[in-house]
């Protein structure tokens, strides 16, 4: 008899969440995936496909389903992977493509014969021109994802490093043996060998 | 039973038992040039001017090469609000304009205008004096000021007639006039207001009468009581001893900082992220006083200030008024320094100035001292850094009431956002934690480093938003031209499907009239033309 009413009072008990988690995820639904969401906030943005997606949502999407590993954003840096893995709460791992300086694109003028087809592939639309016209790069909304150097068909882009202005220099960090200590100590604790 | 509530409240306001702010140190003076009479700087062979010597955005050059220019003459236009112009400090001609070194810790350089001065020293006088200051419009002086190019003296170098406005939001009851040198060795204010006194509290008179203020505090330590007396004379002379009240404070490091002597002299605290003005208090060094008096009573743009030069390696330490521009080996020769090879040179003073490598720098705006210290000297205070003990003595000294070990661990491991929830941007680097640090580490330098960071990190997130929105309107309008695309071409086809079907009925109809033709049945009725849709 205590069996039965114990096994009635808790599948009595089950039923009624069922019933009210089937309502709330109804109800309370979002559109959408917030995980991707949130991860695409942290990439930066530069739509490169240096990860093998076309743009940094696809990438988002298929890292917050489990897709593809947390490594693949080169522009975003050690710092970018180290945030997705603690959201996605998973180990870190090293990104394998070195990181290199911030660059630009800049096209020699002189050279372009307005093909328009660098227009095209940028994905942030940071060049200007029109058919038969020299195209400009607005070089301070330019990501560097070097896209436009595949298809202009006379090689007038040039990649150029991004100039260290007074406005933007930041104070490095102290050249004591004991930060260097710090930061070996900082990689050992994330796992990545140096 | 009144008077002596009265004098009870009047003893505890006026006779601090201990400085409001906590934390704090008290410093080695070394002030080698305290009381000596001030001189004029020699004219150098060359004037150098930097277009930005103040925060904010730099300004553009206004002369060509081979122009010929004269002392307080515009040459440079300032660039946006958070700017003043730049005034060459003698007559000559420009040589040339091209990137100069700076005095930056970065080491890098800005668009500097080159002047060979012809030593007529003539004077441009565009700016007419206004000596009636007092029946002029706020609005008025404050343009003044603006174009006098006047920046804080104190050493932040923020546009002077920024702070100079009437708010109705916010009105301004106190105007702290801040004659406190808390840096060791220096001593530029402690001269200035011993030989300008009167030219200082003028200018303090300006300043009231452009916020609308009723009173004022002269903010001075116990160190340069000399200067109190000198200050407290020249109030009672101009007969201003009703508004404006000379306040002594015992001496400790770091009073002089705006938000510290505001703590000290009110009591009340600035808010984290708030400005003086949010709390009815205006500060000024009495340095700018003294510049905004000439700017508006003699007319003249800022074009030189009072420097200390001095250290340890400097055989006769100076006072000097020197003209911005000259080269600081130039100003260090003149005080009997043979080479400036075998020293270090500080440009401000030792707790938050920083080492100068190369001495072809001009002294800019914000030039309060230049020290030359021997290289052991120097080498001596640095010292390897050890191990954090949690001693304490760090949180003790802060005046903002961080916790700079904990700040600084954060910092070197480069986790910004705990850094940033202990506050890291109320720091105001006065150097007092690295002071009295005993394991000798660098907090300071930490937390410029974290701020670096966390500046450009922000930046980045700035970026990547813009860049997102780009992308994401691109995408949008790629879909639309597609989708506009697509809509013309199924109007295309069915169109096409239309008049196939109409060219169709017709042959129908056709073959319906021949059918009959054949058949030879007259009808009475005409075939149905079909019509095209359109």
């Amino acid at each position: 008899m205590h069996i039965l009413l114990s096994l009635s009072v808790f599948s009595g008990f089950a039923l009624l969440v069922g019933i009210g988690l089937a309502f709330a995820s109804r109800y309370f639904h979002v559109e959408g995936d917030p995980l991707a969401d949130k991860i695409d906030a942290l990439l930066p943005q530069t739509q490169c496909g240096q990860c093998g997606y076309p743009g940094c949502r696809p990438y988002a999407n298929a890292v917050a389903a489990l897709e593809v590993d947390v490594n693949h954003c080169v522009p975003g840096g050690e710092r970018t992977m180290l945030q997705i893995a603690d959201m996605m709460g998973v180990e870190p791992k090293a990104i394998e493509a070195e990181e290199t300086a911030p660059v630009v694109a800049f096209i020699r003028e002189d050279e372009c014969i307005g093909c328009t087809l660098c227009i095209k592939a940028c994905p942030v639309d940071c060049i200007i021109g029109a058919p038969k016209q020299y195209h400009t790069i607005i070089t301070d909304h330019c990501t560097g994802c070097t896209l436009c150097l595949e298809p202009c068909p006379v090689d007038c882009i040039d990649m150029l490093e991004v100039p260290e202005t007074l406005e933007k220099w930041a104070w490095p960090v102290p050249g004591t043996e004991r930060a260097k200590v710090g930061v070996e100590r900082k990689h050992q604790h994330e796992g990545i060998d140096v | 039973m009144f008077n002596l509530l009265h004098t009870i409240k009047h003893a505890l306001h006026l006779t601090p038992q201990s400085h409001a702010f906590r934390g704090g140190v008290h410093l080695s003076e070394f002030k080698r040039t305290a009381t000596k009479a001030s001189e004029q700087c020699p004219m150098p062979r060359v004037l150098m001017y930097p277009v930005k010597q103040h925060i904010g955005q730099a300004c553009e050059p206004l002369v060509k090469v081979g122009d010929r220019v004269l002392r307080g003459q515009k040459i440079g236009k300032s660039q946006g609000y958070v700017s003043v112009p730049i005034h060459a400090s003698t007559s000559g001609i420009v040589t040339k304009i091209e990137n100069h070194i700076i005095p930056h810790p970065s080491g890098m350089g800005l668009p500097t205008i080159f002047v060979e001065p012809d030593g007529l020293d003539e004077v441009d006088e565009s700016l007419i004096p206004l000596p009636n200051y007092r029946s002029l419009s706020p609005v008025e002086l404050r343009e003044r000021v603006r174009i006098a190019g006047i920046a804080g003296l104190g050493g932040a170098v923020f546009p002077t007639f920024i702070k100079l406005l009437k708010d109705k939001l916010h009105s301004i009851e106190t105007v702290i006039l801040n004659g406190i040198e808390c840096e060791p060795w220096l001593t530029n204010d402690h001269q200035l207001m011993l030989e300008k006194s009167h030219q200082i509290i003028t200018g303090l008179d300006i300043v009231m009468h452009m916020v609308g203020a009723q009173s004022a505090i002269v903010a001075i330590e116990d160190n340069t009581m000399d200067a109190a007396f000198v200050m407290q004379n020249a109030v009672e002379d101009m007969k201003l001893s009703q508004v404006i009240k000379v306040e002594v404070l015992p001496t400790i490091y770091p009073q002089g900082g705006e938000k510290q002597l505001i703590q000290a002299l009110t009591g009340k605290e600035v808010p984290a992220g708030r400005l003086p003005i949010h709390i009815g208090v205006l500060s000024t060094n009495v340095g700018t006083a003294k510049a905004i008096h000439d700017a508006v009573c003699l007319g003249e743009a800022m074009t030189e200030r009072l420097v200390t030069v001095s250290g340890d390696a400097l055989p006769s330490p100076k006072n000097m008024f020197v003209r911005f521009g000259t080269p600081v080996c130039f100003v260090l020769e003149q005080c009997g320094l043979d080479s400036c090879d075998d020293v270090n040179i500080i440009h401000g003073g030792p707790m938050m100035g920083e080492i100068l490598r190369p001495t072809d720098i001009p002294v800019v705006k914000a030039s309060n001292g230049l020290l030359a210290m021997k290289k052991a000297t120097v080498m001596a205070s640095h010292h390897e850094e050890e191990p954090c003990i949690r001693c304490g003595d760090c949180s003790d000294a802060c005046p903002a009431g961080l916790m700079p070990n904990l700040l600084a661990m954060h910092c070197k491991e480069e986790q910004f956002e705990r850094a940033e929830n202990y506050q890291l941007f109320d720091c105001i680097e006065c150097g007092a934690c690295s002071y009295v640090c005993p394991s000798h580490i660098p907090l300071v330098h930490y937390f410029r480093f974290g701020k670096g960071q966390v500046a450009k990190i922000r930046r980045e997130k700035v970026f990547a938003e813009e860049s997102r929105q780009r992308s994401e309107s691109r995408d949008l309008r790629l879909r639309k031209e597609q989708e506009e695309k697509e809509e013309k071409r199924r109007i295309a086809q069915e169109k096409k499907e239309a008049r196939a079907a109409a060219l169709a009925a017709q042959a129908a109809a056709a073959t319906d009239v021949a059918d009959e033709a054949l058949t030879e049945t007259v009808s009475e009725k005409p075939a149905p033309t079909p019509k095209a849709e359109s």
